[in-house]
């Protein structure tokens, strides 16, 4: 027992890489949020561009969702990251990590976005047309508000989900949470850091998890 | 009266969706202050009829005008055009994450660009005309059948419109509420209001209009006073059919 | 451009190296079949027990889905195939990434099976032990057929994140995919064998991508 909390539970060790970890805690949540922010704008805005209905615009869009949909997080990353500076663009691992997430969370947040609106029944439409608001004005100001509820629930989980990617990250050497527990775990050659790290997840996560439910259970009974 | 120029001239109005053709020719011409009733079968296109008038459906052909504007025309503003014209549906189509006030001032401030007192000062005296000035905070999910569509009245009427479209108002209200809604229709007829009416209420179609109008297989099959009509019809269909209906 | 086609789809190199990226495919594809059947089995199990609605069995089964679902997969695998062995637990990748995998997975399918099974009507299961069946029976016989037909887009979805999650093994360098891939970009220089890879994943993925859309729309549209 006494071996298990010097192995895991190392108050020493923990003292000597707090700062590496709590530096690495505040770049996992830059990355979080500047994905979260990202992602579901440029998904609401892709959604909202394929209400009008323009096909070359569509089979884009559409295109786009397939392709973010069906890889891998980590390879689009990977790609972003080992790839690009053969196309020319060179770019830093904090970026690379950010567009794969958020183009991934994009193509979900599109789709969540897409089927709620495409479930706004049509008479809501016909009435704001009918009163002579534009199209632009019936999207933004009718269908829109309704849409948005109706997909919140579809939205909460996948976004949870992809947001724990920035725990990938750490493969292509961001300096984020697991990274930096993972060196100074190498390096002192005790698991300790890497339960700190855990457990600082676990602070960023466990709200996330709580919120959503809150949240599913508020406007899940919207319809 | 008579002299006055019309307000609707529908001319050869054909409407169809792939093979079918559910408006085979019609032409109307409306006055100011008319109250028209179509009345008919189902299917006989009078729904589809009063959705080209604001083209909510297109017409494959024909010419229709609005006030002297022709609204079927390529290049027309549909969108200023529509504050002329109001709708009301047969599923009320209330907007369910706005209150009544704020169902009926949302175009009053996005297409009349008024201010929001103004608009809501405006909504609060189309409530009190529709009988609901006390419910102007409540949603819709709040309010009954024939409430909400009395709200959806006041909304059309919000804008002002020169005319009123009305399908169906009263097909999905319980019975009870039914007469609520006939009797802010039967006021706004009273008020000068040009209306032109799809419904299968026959006592309004009796004594609410000035013409009734029998579609059938899309086309106008008969027009009148409702007293020739409903006493004297010339054709056998619009005979056949109002004995279906009346008698039923 | 020429260069672009020469870096990124290089078919010489592709020639050299594409049994290796087979292999990796292999590696992949065994994994998801060893992976998703264990994770399903835990996720149904937490999900029937929560139904018992055993008033202190509960709170800990939220509690144990709420922290799977918290940390990131990546998290778990490193603890995993990093961690363990300073308890003497030491792990091949194969099964370590089995193990995070599916204990996070699970606790997912979990959350899906649970939201099926509460969907379904009390009067379902009264009627069942009213017969004499038992709650286990009761369960597997009258309520979770009901229950996997509400959620079926949700369980498509959670298979098809799965699988495209085995990726993330690369990081333990077990020779999946995506790991054969960055290895072979080592012989070639060039990141034809990403692109590869990553065509390979979406010609693996793109058909359950587009089932599991179909599925989605179709669970809005009824609500």
């Amino acid at each position: 027992m006494g071996r298990l909390a010097e192995t895991f539970f190392n108050a020493e060790v923990i003292a000597t890489y707090l700062p590496a970890l709590l530096s690495g805690f505040r770049v996992t949540l830059e990355l979080a949020a500047a994905v979260v922010t990202l992602g579901i704008l440029l998904g609401l805005a892709l959604a909202m561009l394929r209400a009008f209905r323009f096909r070359l615009l569509n089979g884009l869009i559409v295109a786009f969702v397939d392709v973010f949909r069906t890889l891998p997080q980590l390879v689009v990353m990977v790609f972003a990251y080992f790839g690009l500076p053969y196309a020319g663009i060179t770019i830093s691992a904090f970026a690379a990590a950010v567009l794969g997430l958020a183009l991934v969370l994009a193509a979900f947040a599109e789709e969540a976005f897409w089927a709620a609106i495409t479930a706004i029944p049509r008479g809501q439409w016909e009435a704001a047309r009918s009163t002579g608001l534009s199209f632009g004005q019936a999207l933004a100001s009718v269908v829109m508000p309704q849409a948005v509820r109706i997909a919140i629930p579809l939205l909460t989980n996948r976004t949870i989900a992809i947001t724990k990617g920035t725990a990938l990250a750490s493969v292509i050497s961001v300096p984020e949470i697991l990274d930096k527990a993972q060196s100074a775990m190498s390096i002192s050659a005790n698991a300790s850091p890497l339960i700190v790290g855990a457990g600082l997840y676990l602070a960023i996560f466990g709200p996330f998890v709580v919120v959503s439910r809150w949240l599913e259970r508020r406007y899940g009974w919207i319809i | 009266m008579a002299d006055a120029p019309f307000l609707l001239e529908i001319d050869g109005l054909h409407k169809s969706f792939g093979d079918l053709e559910v408006l085979k020719g019609v032409s109307l011409r409306v006055r100011p202050r008319e109250v028209i009733i179509v009345i008919g079968p189902s299917g006989s296109g009078k729904s589809t009829l009063l959705r080209c008038i604001n083209r909510l459906e297109e017409p494959t052909r024909g010419v229709i005008r609005v006030d002297g504007v022709e609204l079927s025309a390529r290049g027309v503003d549909l969108n200023r055009a529509r504050k002329d014209i109001g709708m009301v549906f047969q599923a009320f189509n209330l907007y369910p994450h706005l209150t009544a006030l704020g169902n009926v001032a949302l175009a009053l401030r996005k297409v009349l660009r008024m201010s929001r007192q103004e608009a809501e000062a405006r909504g609060r005296r189309m409530l009190e005309r529709v009988g609901l000035a006390d419910k102007a905070s409540a949603y819709p999910g709040e309010l009954s059948g024939g409430q909400q569509q009395r709200v959806a009245i006041a909304r059309a009427l919000a804008l002002e419109p020169k005319l009123m479209l009305f399908d169906e108002p009263t097909s999905a209200l319980d019975p009870e509420l039914v007469g609520g809604v006939l009797r802010v229709m039967r006021d706004l007829r009273d008020e000068g209001m040009t209306m032109v009416v799809v419904t299968h209420e026959m006592s309004f179609a009796r004594d609410g209009g000035d013409r009734v109008l029998f579609m059938d297989g899309g086309e106008v099959v008969e027009e009148g006073p409702p007293s020739t009509i409903f006493r004297n019809p010339a054709h056998q269909r619009t005979r056949e059919f109002l004995q279906r209906v009346l008698h039923a | 451009m020429q260069d672009f086609i020469a870096n990124f789809a290089n078919l010489e190199s592709l020639a050299r190296i594409y049994p290796l990226l087979f292999q990796g495919l292999e590696v992949t594809v065994l994994l998801s079949l060893v992976t998703v059947p264990l994770a399903v089995a835990l996720g149904l199990f937490v999900a029937v027990l929560y139904s018992f609605h055993l008033r202190f069995l509960n709170p800990l089964l939220i509690l144990w889905v709420d922290a799977l679902r918290a940390f990131p997969v990546l998290v778990l695998l490193v603890l995993v195939f990093y961690g363990l062995p300073f308890v003497g637990i030491n792990l091949p990748q194969f099964a370590a990434a089995v193990l995070a995998l599916a204990l996070n997975s699970g606790g997912y399918y979990g959350e899906i099976f649970r939201a099926g099974i509460e969907a379904v009507p009390r009067g379902q299961t009264e009627a069942a032990r009213s017969t004499g069946l038992s709650a286990w029976q009761a369960a597997f016989s009258v309520v979770l057929p009901q229950a996997v037909r509400y959620v079926l887009a949700p369980l498509a979805g959670n298979t098809l994140e799965l699988i495209k999650t085995t990726s993330i093994a690369t990081a333990v360098a077990l020779p999946e995919l995506l790991r054969s891939a960055r290895v072979a970009q080592e012989t070639t220089y060039n990141p034809t064998p990403l692109t590869a890879a990553a065509l390979i994943y979406f010609l693996l993925l793109w058909p359950l991508t587009r089932l599991v859309a179909r599925l989605e729309r179709k669970m809005v549209a009824s609500r």
